[in-house]
């Protein structure tokens, strides 16, 4: 079994329409989304959910407000500013500190400090985790609540399911949507990841953030190849992206064109797979084709 | 010092045109006369200065700071490790292990810590660059690679403003701790986003963040006629003002792969983002006449 991650370093390089479309093509694979921020493979894949389970990234912190003696040692010691007196009905400062549950970290350092034990540590639900039935063969996805951090343990986790499932189908792929950038969950989408697929466009912008993903894949010595979605809008810096990519020791899967049909797809909540004259379509196969021959030719080497 | 009037221009999905409207807008800013900070918190990939081509004039590496062990007052007792809540301390065989990739800076370790054998020292996460760019000051901080504290980095961008009218922080995509990092101080939120159901779907999460952080917001359509209406129809539903519709065209596409500003070639779009400002302050006079004096306050300091 092998495990794919197709990230992009810079968003809406057209990852997910092409992770879309690998799930037509590619037999036998689970599908993983873990752009939990931007969860958005499920509008084009028609999910059924079978499964869900509710997330916690960790614990927050919760201040008993008849317990407290307003000393304000939680306050002075809190890193991360969650507390404060929050301004009450009448405008006056409220008389005790409060929690703010979006910028607490769930350190728990407040609730160990506190003189009176005040304050409550719970876990605190900050996403949900669903395995669902596509026509393309399972999925695993996530949502990450609202103003909810820790999206990197919530990435784990859809990984963990997805593997679990490969195993136990006997499945030949998972296939990852990663998220933008190069932080936290795209750390947490790549690592132990047999291949990454960086997909980018031919702006500067696009080179810039191609040149940073492929350090991070650098850094964890992970095989890496690239796709330039929308080469012909600028095919100098296409070149030029795909060379700077060879000097770093990443070869090329395939350049896919702009084509209109792609957005369409989307809005049709389909992939560009199902567009057979789509000149799209037939690149990203090539794309896909190019990927497995990667992957099989390291299982041989 | 005088009240900055900070603008973020977020989204919830990335590559909507964010960076183009946060470059494009300071420029049409600062040739209308103001002070305009630009600072770019989109650390993870910072692409503003490819447009604003800064003058760099001071580098300087953030830090976060994590725990080491003094070995001569360590007991091995193993509090450290038990309290903290990210598991970036072990202790095997009385012998402390630290994992900076996971510690969180709390400082719980340290303060806790019953033989007073832990120390915060300073570990490097990444770089701030200020510098200028035609008269705007422009900031942005860069994450190294591998690292995970991306809202530090943040936080030490949006330290680096200057006294100014206006700051337009250019935010990193999505909805979670990076963006609320970017977002928190905002007196105005712009949510860029595009006319498809993954536009939609992440401009949803974008609002529902913006709302939690009770800020006032509005969206800018990018490339507007490319698909269908259901943001339009999201919007008009829930009543959010749409500051902005830019039009798909291969002039501005071509631009930005060059790393251009595109106000600059095109005159008729340097109409439109001088307009987008003139949308803002109808929109500010909307919300202060619902809010109270502070906003009203500083947003005339704003010079609007
Ligand atoms: S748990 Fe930590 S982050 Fe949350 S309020 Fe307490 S001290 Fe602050
Ligand atoms: S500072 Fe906080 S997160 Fe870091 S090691 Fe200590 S207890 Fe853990």
């Amino acid at each position: 079994m092998k495990e794919i991650s197709v990230i992009s370093g810079k968003g809406g390089t057209g990852k997910t329409s092409l992770v879309a479309s690998f799930a037509a093509f590619a037999e036998n694979k689970v599908l993983a989304d873990c752009d939990v921020d931007a969860a958005d493979l499920y509008l084009v894949v028609q999910p059924e959910t079978i499964y869900q389970e509710s997330f916690s990234g960790g614990g927050k912190a919760e201040i008993q407000e008849d317990q407290c003696t307003d000393c304000g040692l939680c306050l002075q010691q809190c890193r991360f500013d969650a507390i404060s007196y929050p301004p009450s009905q009448n405008g006056e400062p409220a008389q005790i500190p409060w929690v703010n549950p979006i910028f607490c970290e769930g350190c728990r350092l407040c609730a160990r400090i506190c003189p009176v034990e005040a304050i409550a540590f719970e876990p605190a639900e900050s996403g949900l985790c669903y395995i669902s039935k596509t026509p393309y063969g399972p999925m695993v996805h996530a949502r990450l609540g609202i103003a909810q951090g820790n999206s990197g343990k919530l990435v784990s986790l859809v990984r963990e399911k997805a593997k679990a499932i490969a195993e136990k189908e006997s499945r030949d792929y998972i296939i990852v949507d990663g998220p933008p950038g190069v932080g936290c969950p795209v750390i947490a989408s790549i690592t132990g990841s047999d291949l990454v697929l960086i997909v980018s466009e031919p702006t500067l912008s696009g080179r810039h953030d191609m040149l940073r993903a492929a350090e991070l894949t650098a850094h964890f010595q992970i095989p890496t190849l690239l796709c330039i979605n929308k080469w012909d809008i600028h095919p100098e810096t296409a070149d030029r992206i795909e060379r700077e990519a060879r000097q770093l020791g990443i070869l090329p899967a395939g350049r896919i064109g702009y084509d209109p049909s792609v957005t369409k797809a989307q809005i049709h909540k389909t992939s560009v797979a199902s567009y057979p004259d789509s000149p799209a379509k037939k690149e990203m196969h090539q794309v896909w084709e190019n990927v497995i021959k990667t992957l099989n030719k390291s299982e041989t080497g | 010092m005088k009240k900055r009037f900070n603008i973020a221009i977020a989204s919830g999905k990335g590559g909507t045109g964010k960076t183009t409207v946060a470059v494009n807008l300071a420029v049409v800013l600062a040739d209308l006369g103001k002070c305009v900070q630009y600072l770019d918190c989109d650390v993870e990939e910072p692409n503003g200065h490819i447009f604003l081509k800064p003058d760099i004039t001071s580098r300087s590496a953030v830090t976060v700071s994590i725990p080491e062990v003094n070995e001569e007052k360590c007991n091995g007792c193993g509090v450290c490790a038990s309290i903290c809540e990210y598991k970036a301390i072990a202790v095997i065989k009385d012998k402390v292990l630290i994992f900076p990739e996971l510690c969180h800076s709390c400082g719980a370790c340290s303060l806790l810590c019953p033989e007073d054998a832990l120390v915060e020292v300073d570990n490097e996460v990444g770089e701030l660059e200020t510098g200028e760019s035609q008269g705007i000051r422009f900031a942005q901080g860069r994450l190294n690679i591998g690292q995970i504290a991306a809202p530090a980095v943040i936080k030490a961008v949006k330290e680096a403003a200057q006294d100014c009218d206006i700051v337009i922080l250019d935010c990193p995509p999505g909805t979670s701790c990076n963006v609320i990092e970017a977002v928190k101080d905002a007196d105005l939120v712009i949510l860029v986003t595009e006319p498809t159901p993954f536009g939609l779907n992440d401009l949803y999460l974008a609002v529902e963040m913006t709302k939690a952080l009770a800020k006032p917001f509005g969206v800018i359509i990018n490339r507007y006629d490319i698909g269908d209406d259901e943001v339009i129809n999201y919007c008009n539903r829930e009543n959010i003002d749409i500051f902005m519709k830019i039009p798909d065209d291969r002039r501005i596409a071509e631009a930005y792969a060059r790393g251009d500003l595109v106000i600059k070639s095109n005159e008729w779009l340097n109409e439109l983002f001088a307009s987008l400002w003139d949308r803002i302050r109808i929109y500010l006079e909307k919300v202060s006449a619902d809010h109270n004096g502070d906003f009203e306050k500083r947003k005339t300091e704003a010079g609007t």
